[in-house]
Formats: structure tokens, C-alpha cells, sequence
């Protein structure tokens, strides 16, 4: 039964040196006592009793080590499939996800599974691990099979990238360095990959949310009332204009505090105290937006749920659903499919079993001020509460909350421009965000205007006359009614704000 | 960024953020949360992110030392200058019948005086205060069975903890709701490691126990560790007293906290230690060599 992940896991975090010495010498004495071997690797890993008697890994186990380029948390996650929801878990935070496969037996349910989930969750980035290639001659052609029967599923789901790497862990080949037992395989090592693969982490710098974690007070006689939380996304300034939500109160940003003292700026994801200029009621649970950028305020939401309870999703049953820092009951209403961990396919379901994963439709006794999870993964999340046994029964993802019956908060309407300095991760993402609620929109930056429609501006000499040039474009396409996302290293100047008018333009960054 | 700003947080201010986010959370939560304070590294820290979450205001919960009786008299020192300096609330608690009947690892084994004055201790000091919340200062990367810990970490009305039944933990939400009687120990400091613990509190300056920087001490041999001699201490058969410049990588109790040998009297030489070492910092703690899953056994039972 096993793939051999504690195996690997204990293999890099060994060749990496990461293992001390007295932990080396335990597993030493353990693995001749007990398993009749030099050194088993996966003991490294498999920390509970329980499951060094049974072999298998139980739960997430979260280990740590760094190399001079990178530093890791490896969250070590079960393969059996009872473990699903440890899977979920370990996914909800990670970045990158490997994937491992036994090559004596390619690519099962599970490998899918596992790859659907991550998927799920937002990874974008995969590494499969074509596992004891030791055991099948180290063949090129078992690796090639394997890694077409991956990419035939994987094809599917919305990955950025996905490195096949032929090892075996055991034996440490291609683990730490390139190994001459695979010579048709130029690829770098498992290490060398992780210590470079560009995961630019999960992070939205648009959406300004401040989710109020904790009013900062020191009763009557003492200063203002401080407002503490994480921002889950984008960045604040002193003297912006926000909104507080439920209420639709405004006010300005008067200063924005930590320990260090003010602060000219602040950014997702740090943990700040902020003080508005006005005296307005905020408690815990509310979020600070800006005016301008509001998220939707829904009290029905359509969301991908992992089930993690051994008693089924209840239609009907209220539930607790936790999002931001806020606590509302939920009755889920809909199931509209489960998915097929064999074939990804959508299946007609009743319920939710313990490990499986579907689309459930939810009516909120309160409104909450949700974004879809591909949009902002801190205000698109939430997880489902069991009111009477107080375990987590599940976690949601969500994908759409124009459901019927809510009260919209949207943004005006009207084609606009979003100028994005210098960021084209950021720029791709609001051009993204328009395409998805259908707003039709042009995306142009510096590259592609040097390329045709500016070639004969050469910059930065003609800057001037190239920024009047995009401003006029954008100006034209707005007053057709299309949005443009320009992503650019240059600021617009007076000329490009009167032109395209500056209730229209949008400056980020 | 064309004006200058960044938006990239180093590792320990990540770290930090987390840390603080954990802390603010369990304060708006629990009714009454409580925060361990054993008086060392991690302690110091996780303090100094208690104070920083709340600043410019005042911590809003106390702080708990359960007090074994045998801890080092320097610690006793720093604890109450700590306390002082930062204006934080402290309850000492001691299992006052085990330690006045004498209750001592060297007659009664480490395995018996860990569990009156330190389990027993740590539960009945919790359940006097009545805290439905307890902060400890552990970290996943210190021993196998805390690398499967929750950051919520949930304890029935016994303080006992099942690895096999732990609530699933996503993104930054978690989960604090409890049956009167039940608690949550929470773990702010789970994604550190020794080494960021270190680094942070070289660049925050935070205050820690002089013990943890190497001077010439008198010593002797017991069990492959270097035990410090203390006033009071028995000196076995066969045990001799020498000196040798040692510092601690961790603070217990003076029985059962070995030494080791460095010329580290720095925190930039106790960092540089510590990227060059090769064994963990608990090998010099008596008590988690004791039986086989010895942390995982105290952990069911209701230790930290």
C-alpha cells in the first residue's frame, strides 16, 4: 500500500541534512530492531506510534528545512483515501504539490484524486514524482506512459505547470542530485526543481479587505478605538476613503499602527491596527473596503465542499459556516453534483459523504461579503461548523454568489481603465476578474503597444507622445462601452487623466 | 513599484504576521484565554507577539507559569523582571502537594515528577483559572508527534489530547468552538523554527534567561548529559563535579536540562551555532528520552 511519500519525504529531508544527528541515530537503532534495514527513511516522517506500527502516514504532519536558496514547510499529507480531508487540509496553505507515483503501478485513483483536490484548493503549480523507478529497469518508456496518462486527465484542470521528474527514493536517485542510472533524462533534479520552480505565492495586492479581527480599546479615558486585523488582500493608506460593511458607513483611514510605530502603507498579509478618522460602531466580524472596490454582499453562495465529517452533509441541517472573521448559520439547500474521483465527471448526488467533494448551493441566515475562491482565496473561503458536535465537517470553496434574493453591493457600471504600474501578475488579474463577470475588456501593455500600435514612438524620447497616444485608445474603447487593463512601467501624466477623465481611470500600484 | 513601496514581507515578518493574526483571533473568541509562560526562548517570543498584537493597548489576557519548583534560579529572576518591564499579568501555579511531600526526579524518576508537577500541575492550574484557552509556545519542528499538532489543538474536559481525532485546520480559519469544560490549546508559534525563533529575537532585541549564553559552570556527568550542579542537588556515587563553558538551547528543570558544550556568548554566535549544528535541541531534555513516544504519551495525557 505504500507509494513511498515517507519514503521521499525522509529521503530529502536526509540528503538535504536536514535530519540531526541524535534523530538519524534513533531511526537507525529503530529501522535494525524493527524493520531489519539500515535506514527506513520514512520514519523520519511518521511520527505517531500508531502509525510506525501500521507503516501508513495518519495525518498531516508539517516539517521544515531549508537549503541556502529556499525554505520549505512540507506538509506531509496521508495517500490513503480515509484521509482525504488531511489532504484538503495540507493543500489549503501550500503553494506547489507533489504528486507521487508508484511506477510499478502508474497512475491510479488516488494520483487523481490527489491532483483534483490540489487543483481544487487553487495550487497551480505541480511536480509528479515518477516514483521506484528502481523496480521498472529505470525504463524511459514506463516514464513516458505514466507521465501521458497524467497530462490525459491533468489537461482538464486549470495548472500553470507540472514537471515530471523519473526517481526513486529509495535508492535516492534524482532525489538531491542527477543521477546517471536515468541517462535519458534531462531534467533537473527533485531539489534543484523545488529550490527554483517560480511559485509566486497566492497573493491578491487589488481587492483591498480588512476583515476586523478584534477592537483594540482601552475603555473610557483611553485613546481611540483601534481596529485590529490581518489584511487578507491588497493595500491601505492613510487618508483613503473606506467603507465599513454591513452598515455602508464611510470614513477615512487615519492611521494605520503596529508596534513599529505609523505606517505610510500597509499590504496583505500583514497584521495592523487601523484608526478611522471618525467615531463609527465596528465590532468584530465587519470589514473595511475601500469605496470603490466593494466585495459582493450574498446571502446565498454556490461552493465547492470537501466533506470532512463521518456524518453525512444534512440538507436542510443548519449548519455554522465560518468566513473571514465572521460566524453566520448556513443551511446548505442544493447539491447540484458531486464529483467522480475516478473520472472527474459530475455526478448527481443527494448528499456528501466523509471525503467527498461537490457542489452545494448554501442560504445564509446573515449576509456575508464573499469573493469567489479564484478571485481571493481569504474572502472565498469558509469552513462548515457542526453546531452540535463543534467538529469541522467541512470546507468550502466559493464559486459563484449572484445567487437569487441578494442584495447586490456592485461597482459602477460603465467600461473603465485600470492603469496597473509596473505589476503584470496584478494587471492579469483584474483583466481576469472583468472577463469572468463578462464585462468585455481589452488588455494592452508595454510590449505589445511598442510592437504595433506605438512602434513608431520610441521611449522613452516620445514618451509623452506615446502616453497620449494609449490614452486616446483607452478613452475611444470606454466610450464603446469596453474596459481596458493596461499594464505599463510608466505613470500617466496630466494629459493621459484629462483625456481618458478621471472618474474612468483607475491608477493601481 | 515605480514609487518606492514594496509589498514583500521576510520570513519571520510572515512568520510574525501569523503569529499575531493566531493571537488577536483566540482574544476575540475565547472567553477566557490564558497564556503559558515557561520563562524561556520561545516564551520570550511569544510574549513579545502578544504585546506587540495589542499595542498600543495592554495584553488583554494573564500569563501562567506553572512552576515545577526546580526551575533554575535565574529564570525565577528574569520571569519577575519580565513581567515587571512589560506591565503583564502573571499567575504562578505549583503542584504543592507533590513538591512539599519532595516529589524529585532522581528518587521518583522523571517519568512520575514530570507527571505530578508538570501535567497534573498544568491541568490543575488551568482548570482553577477556568481558562477555556491556552497558549503554549511549542513548535512543530521540536519533536515527531508536534509535527502533527494543530494550531487549534482540541483537549477534552480531561486535557487530553487524541492525535487520531483532530479537527481539520484550513487556510487561517480555525475552529475554537467548544462544550463547557473543554479547552483548546492553541500554538501560535507551530511554523517556527529554532532557528527563525533566534533570528527574530536578534532583530526584535528581546530579552532572554542569561542561561542560554555560554560561561565557565560547574557540571557533571549524568546519563551522556552535561547536568548542571545547583544548590541542593544530590551528587551520586561515581559523579564528579568539573567545569567546562556551556550554554542551554532549552530551560527546564535544572535536574533534567543538560548543557552543551559552545563558545557562543553572542546571539549572532548562538545563530551561526545553530545553522552549523547537527543535533536537535531536545536531545539535551531528559524527560523526552524516558520511554518510547515519550512526548506523544505526555501529550495524550495533557502535557504541552
Amino acid at each position: 500500500m505504500d507509494d513511498g511519500k515517507s519514503t521521499l519525504i525522509g529521503r530529502l529531508l536526509h540528503d538535504s541534512k536536514s535530519v540531526f544527528e541524535d534523530q538519524l541515530e534513533a531511526v537507525r537503532n529503530y529501522s535494525y530492531t524493527n524493520r531489519e534495514v539500515d535506514i527506513d527513511f520514512s520514519l523520519f516522517t511518521d511520527g505517531l506510534k500508531s502509525e510506525r506500527e501500521q507503516g501508513i502516514t495518519i495525518d498531516v504532519a508539517y516539517r521544515y528545512f531549508s537549503t541556502p536558496k529556499r525554505r520549505f514547510i512540507i506538509a506531509d499529507t496521508p495517500g490513503h483515501e480515509q484521509y482525504t480531508r488531511n489532504m484538503a487540509t495540507g493543500c489549503s496553505t501550500s503553494s506547489l504539490s507533489l504528486i507521487l507515483i508508484d511506477s510499478t503501478k502508474g497512475v491510479v485513483t488516488q494520483t487523481r484524486r490527489h491532483t483534483f483536490i490540489s487543483s481544487l484548493l487553487g495550487i497551480k503549480h505541480f511536480v509528479v514524482a515518477i516514483n521506484k523507478m528502481d523496480l521498472t529497469g529505470y525504463s524511459e518508456e514506463v516514464f513516458n506512459t505514466i507521465a501521458d496518462d497524467f497530462r490525459a486527465f491533468s489537461d482538464k484542470l486549470p495548472i500553470e505547470s507540472i514537471q515530471f521528474i523519473p526517481i526513486s527514493a529509495l535508492n535516492g536517485d534524482n532525489v538531491i542530485i542527477r543521477d546517471g542510472k536515468m541517462p535519458w533524462y534531462h531534467g533537473p533534479s527533485l531539489l534543484d526543481y523545488l529550490e527554483t520552480v517560480n511559485i509566486s505565492a497566492w497573493r491578491n495586492l487589488i481587492d483591498f479587505r480588512f476583515p476586523v479581527q478584534y477592537v483594540n480599546w482601552g475603555g473610557k479615558g483611553s485613546g481611540m478605538r483601534g481596529y485590529c486585523g490581518t489584511i487578507v488582500s491588497g493595500i491601505i493608506r492613510p487618508g483613503e476613503m473606506v467603507v465599513v460593511i454591513p452598515s455602508g458607513k464611510e470614513s477615512r483611514v487615519k492611521k494605520i499602527v503596529t508596534y513599529e510605530g505609523e505606517h505610510a502603507y500597509a499590504y496583505a498579509p500583514q497584521a495592523v491596527t487601523i484608526y478611522l478618522e471618525d467615531d463609527i460602531d465596528i465590532s468584530r466580524g465587519d470589514m473595511i473596503v475601500r469605496k470603490k472596490n466593494l466585495p459582493l454582499l450574498t446571502q446565498n453562495v454556490e461552493a465547492n465542499v470537501v466533506w470532512m465529517d463521518s456524518k453525512p452533509l444534512e440538507r436542510g441541517k443548519s449548519y455554522l459556516i465560518k468566513h473571514t472573521t465572521h460566524t453566520v448559520k448556513g443551511v446548505p439547500r442544493d447539491i447540484a453534483y458531486r464529483f467522480d474521483p475516478e473520472d472527474l465527471h459530475r455526478k448527481s448526488a443527494d448528499t456528501l459523504h466523509l471525503n467527498e467533494i461537490g457542489r452545494v448551493t448554501f442560504s445564509l441566515m446573515n449576509p456575508i461579503y464573499a469573493d469567489t475562491y479564484t478571485n481571493n482565496h481569504q474572502t472565498g473561503c469558509f469552513i462548515i461548523i457542526d453546531p452540535v458536535s463543534n467538529l469541522t465537517a467541512g470546507a468550502g470553496m466559493v464559486t459563484r454568489r449572484q445567487c437569487t434574493g441578494d442584495s447586490e453591493v456592485t461597482e459602477p457600471l460603465g467600461a473603465l481603465t485600470y492603469w496597473v504600474l509596473n505589476e503584470p501578475e496584478s494587471a492579469k488579474m483584474v483583466f481576469n476578474k472583468k472577463k469572468e463577470v463578462g464585462i468585455g475588456c481589452i488588455y494592452l501593455d508595454d510590449k505589445l503597444l511598442m510592437a504595433g500600435i506605438c512602434a513608431d514612438l520610441p521611449l522613452p524620447e516620445k514618451k509623452d507622445a506615446w502616453l497620449i497616444r494609449v490614452a486616446h485608445i483607452c478613452n475611444a474603447a470606454n466610450a464603446s462601452g469596453v474596459s481596458v487593463v493596461i499594464e505599463s512601467v510608466y505613470n500617466p501624466n496630466d494629459s493621459v487623466c484629462s483625456i481618458i477623465g478621471e472618474k474612468n481611470l483607475n491608477i493601481i500600484g | 513599484m515605480t514609487n518606492g513601496e514594496r509589498y514583500t514581507l521576510t520570513t519571520i515578518q510572515a512568520l510574525e504576521a501569523e503569529s499575531i493574526h493566531i493571537i488577536r483571533e483566540v482574544a476575540a473568541e475565547f472567553e477566557n484565554p490564558v497564556m503559558l509562560y515557561s520563562v524561556g526562548k520561545d516564551s520570550s517570543v511569544m510574549a513579545h507577539l502578544a504585546i506587540k498584537a495589542f499595542y498600543p493597548e495592554k495584553v488583554p489576557f494573564p500569563f501562567l507559569h506553572v512552576d515545577t519548583g526546580y526551575k533554575f534560579p535565574e529564570m525565577y529572576q528574569f520571569r519577575d523582571e519580565f513581567v515587571k518591564r512589560n506591565n503583564l499579568r502573571l499567575v504562578v501555579y505549583r503542584n504543592d502537594d507533590a513538591f512539599l511531600s519532595g516529589v524529585n526526579p532522581v528518587e521518583h524518576g522523571t517519568i512520575r515528577c514530570c507527571a505530578e508537577l508538570k501535567t497534573k500541575a498544568l491541568l490543575d492550574a488551568l482548570t482553577k483559572g477556568g481558562y477555556d484557552a491556552a497558549f503554549g509556545g511549542s513548535r512543530r519542528d521540536e519533536e515527531k508527534s508536534r509535527a502533527k499538532e494543530r494550531i487549534y489543538s482540541f483537549r477534552d474536559q480531561f486535557g487530553q489530547w487524541n492525535p487520531k481525532n483532530q479537527r481539520p485546520e484550513l487556510w487561517e480559519l480555525y475552529n475554537g468552538r467548544i462544550n463547557k469544560g473543554e479547552s483548546i490549546r492553541i500554538f501560535p508559534l507551530s511554523n517556527w523554527t529554532e532557528l527563525d525563533i533566534w533570528t527574530y529575537i536578534h532583530h526584535e532585541n528581546i530579552p532572554v534567561v542569561p542561561l542560554y549564553f555560554s560561561k565557565k559552570r560547574q557540571v557533571i556527568r549524568r546519563g551522556g548529559q552535561i547536568i548542571p550542579v545547583y544548590p541542593g542537588m544530590q551528587i551520586q556515587d561515581g559523579e564528579e563535579i568539573t567545569e567546562c563553558i556551556c550554554r542551554f538551547r532549552t530551560l527546564g528543570c535544572h535536574f533534567c536540562t543538560g548543557a552543551v558544550m559552545s563558545p557562543a556568548v553572542t546571539l549572532p554566535e548562538i545563530i551561526e551555532e545553530i545553522m552549523a549544528v547537527r543535533h536537535s535541541e531536545r536531545i539535551t531534555r531528559v524527560i523526552d528520552h524516558d520511554q518510547d513516544s515519550s512526548m506523544e504519551q505526555k501529550k495524550r495525557e495533557g502535557y504541552f
